[in-house]
């Protein structure tokens, strides 16, 4: 296969920018378009739920790349003008303002947005935290408000009530879990979450599914449980979950099932490849349909996608990670965990908040959890997908 | 090509690591980078460029 003429990324974010660095880097000198859907110049989201809330950061030092750097991809980025729709045929994508882009590659990155509870739109005091936009917003009412409410036991729910804590609000975070992360971590580190956070001074209102909300004259007044139980707020955070940002190819053909659904290659159709939180793609190794909604999954995917662009024959079959910041404490998440393995202490000591955690299905290591040993978690990355026959403590 | 780590930004993948081991290296407290070699060699280039742009925290620039 020869190069395309042309190549359209559709999303200016990490899986969009990180397709663009690669087929550059691979030496491709067609022309390439960037379509982004927000004003902004490519930035970086994991920091927007910390640094950038917290106001550590100006929002300039969350951007990818500096714009000098950028303009040495020799890409014209289109911003501020979101994609409605896909003619794959003609691989021809229309925007909210009736531009049309056509390329001989359509890489579809649009990324994931928000859920959202049924009656937030329009609420004063109700967020969610996706975009730059989201973040500042939210870190206005935060400094403003003083009871905050996070509606959410993941991952972005713990690192924003972390952050609205350490901001100085009466925290409280509202999810169906045992504890935050239960289903991802086990029990274990799930327990040892909640301790950090209770220490902290987050209150934990877990394992009541969250019916609602109530408000008064426009504005949120609390968050309603299924208990019947109402937690006062004057800012309510709603982070849980993402959907992937996929409803614009309604109509096009482009098979969608939880995601864009892409072949082993990231391939949806002749010509037209997703990449980052929007693509369900065939893990080979794993033998599944995988979506991840991870910052390194962005990178690595784009980079994937510009290689089968250009011919390059080649399954995508990463080691998926992730990490946490909360407080004084760095989690690394490398291979799969799951609330149903065999966890096994193999380094450190949790009673010391600083260990290694190996997680085992039938035998054979999924994924390691690194609790304040980042760099001794990302040496037993390479144990993934092995058999261990003695377990314990070495 | 000159390599500058941004310490704060790095988040402890160890991805560079992984793919330039003689450039990068991570501190045992806390798995923050360690710049090994500010000033890599020609034939390492394409993988610390890689690195770079691959690195989940955005801290390592890459000046040619």
């Amino acid at each position: 296969m020869s190069a395309p003429d042309g190549v359209l990324v559709v999303g200016a974010s990490a899986a969009g920018l990180a397709a663009v660095e690669a087929l550059r880097r691979k030496e491709y000198r067609g022309p390439i378009t960037v379509l982004g859907a927000e004003r902004h110049l490519p930035y970086d989201r994991p920091p927007l739920s910390k640094q950038v809330l917290a106001g550590t950061w100006p929002p300039d030092r969350a951007r990818l790349r500096p714009p000098e750097v950028l303009s040495t991809l020799d890409a014209e980025f289109v911003l501020g003008d979101a994609a409605v729709g896909l003619d794959v045929p003609a691989r021809t994508v229309r925007t909210a303002s009736g531009r049309e882009f056509t390329a001989e590659a359509v890489v579809v990155a649009t990324g994931s947005r928000a859920r959202t509870l049924p009656g937030q739109d329009g609420l004063a005091g109700v967020h969610v935290l996706r975009t730059l936009d989201d973040a500042l917003a939210l870190r206005e009412d935060l400094l403003a408000g003083s009871r905050v409410v996070v509606v959410g036991d993941g991952v972005l729910g713990t690192e924003i009530a972390a952050t609205a804590r350490m901001m100085g609000l009466a925290v409280t975070i509202a999810g169906p879990q045992r504890a935050p992360l239960a289903y991802q971590f086990g029990a274990l580190p799930a327990q040892l979450l909640a301790g950090l956070h209770t220490s902290n001074g987050v209150e934990l209102r877990l394992g009541a599914g969250v019916t609602g909300l109530s408000s008064h004259e426009g504005r949120v007044t609390g968050v309603c449980l299924e208990t019947g139980e109402v937690l006062p707020a004057d800012v309510v955070v709603v982070a849980f979950g993402a959907a992937p940002a996929a409803d614009w190819l309604a109509g096009s053909g482009v098979p969608r099932d939880n995601g864009i659904v892409c072949d082993s290659r990231c391939r949806a159709a002749e010509g037209i490849y997703a990449a980052g939180d929007v693509a369900r793609w065939h893990h080979e190794t794993l033998d599944v349909l995988l979506r991840l909604e991870n910052r390194t999954n962005a990178t690595e995917q784009g980079i994937a996608v510009a290689g089968a662009i250009l011919g390059e024959d080649r399954p995508y079959t990463p080691v998926p990670y992730f990490w946490t910041d909360q407080f004084d404490v760095k989690i690394q998440v490398h291979g799969v965990l799951g609330a149903d393995a065999d966890v096994t202490v193999v380094d450190g000591d949790p009673a010391e908040h600083r260990f290694v955690a190996t997680y085992r299905r039938d035998g054979v290591v999924t994924g390691v959890l690194g609790w304040n040993m980042a760099k001794q978690a990302r040496l037993l990355r390479q144990e993934i997908g092995k058999s261990v026959l003695v377990g314990g403590k070495s | 090509m000159k390599v500058i780590v941004d310490q704060e930004k790095c988040c402890g993948a160890g991805t560079c690591v992984l793919l330039a081991p003689d450039v990068f290296d991570q501190r045992d407290e806390d798995g923050i980078v360690v710049l090994l070699d500010e000033a890599p060699p020609a034939e390492l280039a394409d993988v610390v460029r890689e690195a770079a742009s691959v690195c989940p925290g955005v801290a390592i620039t890459v000046n040619e």
